[in-house]
């Protein structure tokens, strides 16, 4: 964190850290423009933009039409002409419409063009399941576009990082991609006031342990959390690491904890097959802490299925507490 | 002759930037001829899909740009980017992938641009320019700063979504773009007929509320008459326009086309519609040039086309040792 902000942290929601970062970003910068669809009186469709509409004017507050393509095109368009603008999907399953102008446009044209131009274009995705919305509007797609060279693609897990990691995008030149997890909108935690940021590229470490790392990325962070406490009254010491931005990926924080510990757990919403905890394995496989480890690596993933609609099913196909407990028990007790 | 009969052209530009437009159709020509012979000598590989017959679009359509009114452009590219302004020695240097190119070598034919002269570049997907430049006139609209954006895509382009989002945004935001479409008749091998259920792409204006007009696309005067006026009003705050330029590409579509789709009495028809002889004699008969003037502006883009392919036949390759650099701006990420 940055030292700009100096007052004493106070309890704001994740959803209102987001807006809180936003109002700061539009009051210090008149190239900060938002849009999107139903963000303006309606609000957002999470009531992340809430009345911003109000202090800032239609101007800079757009509600765009149902266009996923055409909307994110004309924020990379915008971005490459002077403006900075934050534009929200009301799902990140609605990337799927605007792949071409984030993946062929928003992410190559730096290469393409011999480095003549940045792309500064932030883009917010609400994602993830656990709200009853089905296969269409609860998928974790972080990996899609963390496979895309020329994006950067951050999960924020608390209030503070959702506000630091918002702030650091716009200040970032190149595209950055906000995945936001819709269950965490309402979990509250301390954010200081004022504007800082959050470094994009850098993992935190959420609870320290020497006997198991576990690497997770946003609403994971919060399970893992939980096992780790559950596991502690087994007598089993996990570090618990949120990983925070997909791309680039935090190497050296990985690596350096679990030549501490010797053991390895991913634990990701995504599909579990070629996805984040995929990517993290094969990361410390490759390196000297491959040396270290005492057991094989383990990943927990989503199932690999689309995300069902029945309460049971859903919980059923992504990771929950009881199965990283399971998981981590496993490995610290040399049963795997 | 009544100052009505006289061809828009003649009346709104002076003898000097007549002339320019001129050369740059000659440059255009020659550039595209010098790739295409480049490319059968084997000094360049890829793909290329040249514009040979379209010059009066790209020419007629920059001729009242200035530097800060911006433009984006398609795969057939090479005539948007030298009608604005660009440097041909640095396009066939890109040609030949090198590091003098407009892309270091990284982008290639499908890629130029220059920011510096307001291009915003060539573009490899069908309608990916349109939602830019939208964007790129919403910029414009924000920051105040009275640039027009024109917006190049082909008759293929208007039946992508992007060309149906792009336009209805730039006409419920009321924004300075123009969006020329070079209806060259086929997208790769599939007429507009086969392909587009309305008569004509302009009449797709009246379903976004601005509008649309078709002109004849070598007709250097009519397009500069056309999207000058579409280029006035979107200044003015009057909004977006679609300009339609019936034109046709002399080429296939790219290097491995076998043109089975056309039959050479319709390439043959087109080609007797030479976009730049018509050009030439429009100013001959209004005397802004004699004939020996004509061929003079001629041989000067011949001579710089030949100068380009010289500067990039001799400029370094990129090093290997660099091929991941420029995909962040702070390069430690790469």
């Amino acid at each position: 964190m940055t030292a700009e902000a100096t007052l004493e942290p106070r309890e704001l929601s994740y959803a209102g850290a987001i807006f809180e970062a936003m109002d700061i970003a539009l009051e210090r910068d008149e190239r900060v423009v938002l849009m999107g669809e139903d963000i303006g009186v309606y609000g957002g469709a999470f009531q992340v933009t809430g009345d911003l509409i109000h202090k800032y004017g239609p101007e800079r507050v757009i509600d765009t039409p149902i266009s996923e393509l055409g909307g994110a095109g004309v924020a990379v368009g915008a971005a490459l002409t002077g403006l900075r603008p934050i534009f929200e999907f009301q799902f990140s399953d609605f990337a799927a419409l605007a792949m071409e102008q984030i993946v062929n446009q928003a992410a190559k044209l730096r290469f393409m063009l011999g480095g003549a131009v940045s792309v500064p274009v932030v883009m917010r995705f609400p994602a993830g399941s656990g709200t009853g919305a089905a296969a269409q509007h609860s998928q974790s797609i972080e990996a899609w576009l963390g496979h895309v060279p020329g994006l950067k693609v951050v999960q924020p897990s608390t209030p503070e990082d959702a506000k630091g990691l918002l702030l650091a995008a716009l200040e970032d030149p190149d595209p950055v991609m906000i995945f936001e997890h819709k269950l965490l909108y309402k979990s509250k935690g301390a954010v200081p006031e004022g504007h800082y940021t959050t470094p994009v590229g850098r993992a935190a470490v959420r609870r320290t342990g020497k006997d198991l790392t576990i690497v997770a990325t946003s609403l994971m962070v919060h399970k893992a959390l939980a096992a780790a406490s559950e596991l502690a009254d087994d007598g089993i010491d996990a570090e618990v690491i949120d990983l925070r931005t997909v791309r680039p990926m935090d190497r050296a924080t990985v690596l350096e904890s679990v030549r501490n510990t010797g053991r390895l757990l991913c634990v990701y919403e995504g599909v579990k097959t070629l996805g984040v905890g995929a990517e993290v394995s094969a990361m410390v496989a490759e390196s000297d802490a491959f040396d270290f480890l005492d057991a094989p690596i383990l990943r927990l993933g989503g199932a690999e299925s689309p995300i069902p609609y029945s309460p049971e099913l859903e919980k059923a196909v992504v990771p929950q507490v009881a199965g990283i407990v399971a998981a981590g028990r496993d490995l610290a007790e040399g049963r795997r | 002759m009544p100052e009505t009969n006289i061809p828009y052209a003649i009346r709104a530009y002076g003898p000097d930037e007549l002339r320019e437009a001129l050369k740059k159709m000659h440059l255009i020509r020659k550039f595209e001829e010098g790739a295409e012979e480049c490319y059968i000598r084997g000094l360049i590989h890829g793909t290329m899909h040249l514009s040979i017959g379209q010059e009066a679009s790209a020419v007629g359509s920059c001729i009242s740009l200035s530097d800060d009114d911006m433009i984006t452009s398609t795969h057939r590219g090479h005539g948007h980017c030298i009608a604005k302004n660009a440097d041909v020695g640095r396009m066939f240097a890109e040609f030949f992938g090198k590091e003098t190119g407009y892309c270091r070598g990284r982008g290639g034919s499908m890629h130029i641009a220059d920011f510096q002269k307001g291009n915003l570049g060539a573009n490899g997907i069908v309608g990916g320019g349109l939602p830019l430049a939208v964007g790129a006139a919403l910029s414009a609209k924000r920051l105040g700063t009275g640039a027009v954006a024109v917006c190049f895509f082909g008759d293929g382009a208007n039946n992508e979504g992007a060309f149906h989002e792009a336009l209805n945004m730039a006409a419920i935001w009321k924004l300075p773009v123009v969006f020329v479409c070079e209806n060259n008749k086929y997208g790769m091998s599939t007429s507009t007929e086969r392909s587009t259920a309305v008569r004509q792409i302009s009449d797709r204006a009246a379903a976004y509320a601005m509008p649309g007009l078709t002109v004849d696309g070598n007709d250097f005067s009519a397009v500069a008459e056309a999207v000058d006026s579409a280029v006035a009003r979107a200044r003015d705050g009057g909004g977006p326009s679609l300009v339609e330029n019936l034109t046709y590409r002399w080429r296939g579509h790219s290097k491995s086309d076998r043109n089975r789709y056309r039959t050479r009495k319709e390439v043959a028809e087109w080609v007797e519609r030479d976009p730049i002889r018509q050009t030439a004699e429009l100013l001959v008969a209004h005397r802004v040039m004699d004939e020996a003037e004509a061929a003079s502006v001629e041989a000067e883009a011949a001579t710089a086309v030949a100068e380009a392919i010289e500067f990039a036949a001799s400029s370094p390759a990129p090093k290997p040792h660099e091929a991941t650099r420029y995909v962040y701006t702070e390069e430690a990420l790469a």
